[in-house]
């Protein structure tokens, strides 16, 4: 087998390559949040940045084998679930009564 | 062997009044809504004075229960007290706006009731984990409330915004307590500090991070500058009663879990948050101020003072000790009763209907309604900070707190800032006694309901300004440092 590729099989997944597995997720979402304008992609972004915090609680909780990081999760998953949904009830009323979710449509951007 | 943790149901005994009275209106209003529109009122009024009284009786008593999850201090009592005289008055003033806007419903009250639950887990949870869930629970019941008129483009634009600034701002708190977790291997706000303690953690950047994120969070959640942007938004779109209690309610109960994981969790670190609060408070302080002197609607004039007044209490964050703190603790309840008493008014006075609020519908007020006029004086000198009302104390003490802990400098810019916000608090009573009306003044009903209100917070004020240490003796014994 070609050295590199050895190597690569070789290597041990440490807590470091999931922290910053999780920290790129964050920024995703963060930079998706920040430039996009639809409603819905924000909503997506959003969910993305609290998986990635789920990954550091899971990378976390089996480092430290340690249960509060698994309840983390489920309790992150469920407040994200949460506001998600009322979110999507909030885009179909401004649906309703607009007919666009884009969010410079709305004067939502009068920071 | 796993041994079960203690529970100690009677900790939660305030909270778990508020969550059975949500959930018997919430049964209730299914069956006899239609007949009975003033039971949903009724039985949550009923309820809260019962959480009151729970709350009474567990004073001084410190249970701390569910395995140092959460804690009925007097610290935590000290809030609920807040949360729920904010909850009884929005519930009283609701029922008049509620018809005016043909929206009349039971679920209002109970997502109302859920909110509260929220806010008074968020001030008594000893963990990052129940202070996170109570923050989340009642944000998103205030979502909800705040896109409660579905008909009008106003409010639902003010609850996508406020959801949206505010799950984005759960992702940064949330980051932030996956930090700490990972720095210190636990979520109990004690056992933080032991370990910080204990080991050489103060400068790693993994506490460090998860501090900034925390700050970022708690930051959003209280609108301080910069993270202010969504409240203007909010407060000018949302339902005015929800308005009124989202500028008391989750604000007070995000100063309270700040302060309480601040001073008991992270007081090592002390030497590196205060620096960052600091900068914030000054820009909270300032850009709030400026940016109220240029609004004419009322409710984003409320909104940048709102902002403003985070500003003062977080130089009372940044002065800490017992003094600091506890100036945190009054003035948040000072704040409360002036702020509800001023959204009051404004609910009052919405003249041209559909959700306009401008200054200038004010004018005349002090002479057509004498006594409504002298009452929205008062909550402006108060706000405004001029003895001898509440308002002035509260400012008093976070500024010689701050002198006390040796931040002059702090304590020199609030004061300028102090001086600043005078204008345009008086510029409304100006308005009310020296301009003459375009239109002349239609005569306002008041409702018993709001005269209820506006008699509490006026007499509170005028009280608390003349004797102050009353609530001083109470918040002394509340307060933790």
């Amino acid at each position: 087998m070609h050295p590199t590729y050895s190597r690569i099989w070789e290597m041990q997944i440490t807590l470091e390559h999931y922290l910053f597995l999780s920290a790129f997720l964050f920024a995703v979402g963060v930079a998706g949040v920040l430039t996009r304008r639809n409603a819905l992609i924000i909503f997506m972004s959003i969910v993305l940045m609290l998986n990635g915090v789920n990954l550091t609680f899971i990378a976390l909780a089996h480092y430290l084998s340690d249960m509060v990081g698994r309840v983390f999760v489920g309790l992150g998953v469920t407040v994200a679930a949460a506001e998600v949904a009322v979110g999507l009830a909030v885009v179909i009323a401004i649906f309703r009564n607009k007919g666009t979710v884009h969010i410079d449509v709305l004067s939502l951007t009068k920071w | 062997m796993i041994s079960s943790p203690e529970i100690n149901i009677s900790s939660i005994g305030p909270e778990l009044t508020v969550l059975l009275t949500a959930i018997v209106i919430l049964v209730v209003d299914r069956w006899v809504a239609k007949r009975k529109p003033w039971l949903p009122l009724g039985l949550g009024l009923a309820g809260l004075a019962l959480a009151l009284g729970v709350t009474l009786s567990l004073w001084n008593q410190s249970r701390a229960g569910f395995g140092g999850l959460i804690a009925a201090d007097n610290y935590a009592l000290f809030f609920n007290l807040i949360f729920l005289i904010a909850a009884a008055m929005t519930f009283l003033v609701s029922r008049f706006y509620l018809d005016q806007n043909g929206m009349q419903r039971g679920k209002y009250y109970v997502l109302l009731l859920f909110a509260l639950l929220g806010m008074m887990v968020t001030a008594s949870g000893t963990d990052l984990l129940t202070i996170f869930l109570g923050l989340e629970t009642s944000a998103v019941s205030l979502y909800a409330l705040a896109g409660f008129l579905r008909g009008r483009v106003k409010s639902n634009e003010s609850a996508l915004k406020y959801i949206l600034l505010g799950a984005f701002s759960t992702g940064f708190f949330l980051y932030g307590v996956a930090l700490v977790y990972g720095g210190t291997g636990t979520t109990n706000l004690g056992r933080i500090a032991d370990h910080l303690a204990k080991t050489d953690l103060l400068s790693s950047s993994i506490m460090l991070a998860g501090m900034g994120l925390l700050i970022v969070g708690f930051g959003f959640k209280v609108a301080a500058v910069p993270f202010h942007f969504w409240a203007p938004d909010v407060y000018e779109g949302a339902p005015t009663p929800i308005a009124a209690f989202i500028s008391v309610g989750p604000k007070a109960a995000a100063f309270a879990a700040f302060l309480r994981v601040f001073s008991t969790a992270l007081p090592a670190l002390k030497p590196q948050w205060t620096p960052v609060l600091y900068v914030l408070a000054i820009l909270t302080m300032t850009l709030g101020n400026l940016a109220a002197l240029s609004q004419w609607n009322i409710k984003r004039m409320l909104a940048y003072s709102c902002i403003a007044h985070a500003g003062y209490v977080l130089v009372a964050l940044v002065a800490g000790e017992e003094l600091g703190n506890a100036s945190v603790l009054f003035y948040l309840f000072v704040y409360s009763l002036m702020n509800l008493g001023v959204f009051t008014i404004a609910i009052l006075i919405n003249r041209r209907g559909k959700g306009n609020y401008h200054l200038n519908d004010y004018a005349g007020l002090g002479t057509s309604h004498p006594l409504l006029g002298a009452v929205m004086a008062l909550f402006m000198l108060s706000l405004a900070g001029i003895p001898p009302t509440a308002g002035f104390f509260g400012k008093f003490y976070i500024f010689a707190a701050a002198v006390k802990s040796d931040y002059i400098w702090l304590a020199a810019i609030g004061i300028l800032n102090w001086l600043v916000s005078v204008y345009y608090y008086l510029r409304i009573v100006v308005t009310m006694y020296m301009i003459k009306p375009e239109i002349a003044l239609k005569r306002v009903r008041v409702v018993p309901e709001f005269v209820v209100v506006l008699l509490v917070s006026a007499l509170g004020i005028l009280g608390l300004g003349l004797f102050p240490s009353g609530l001083m003796f109470l918040v002394k014994s509340a307060v933790i440092f």
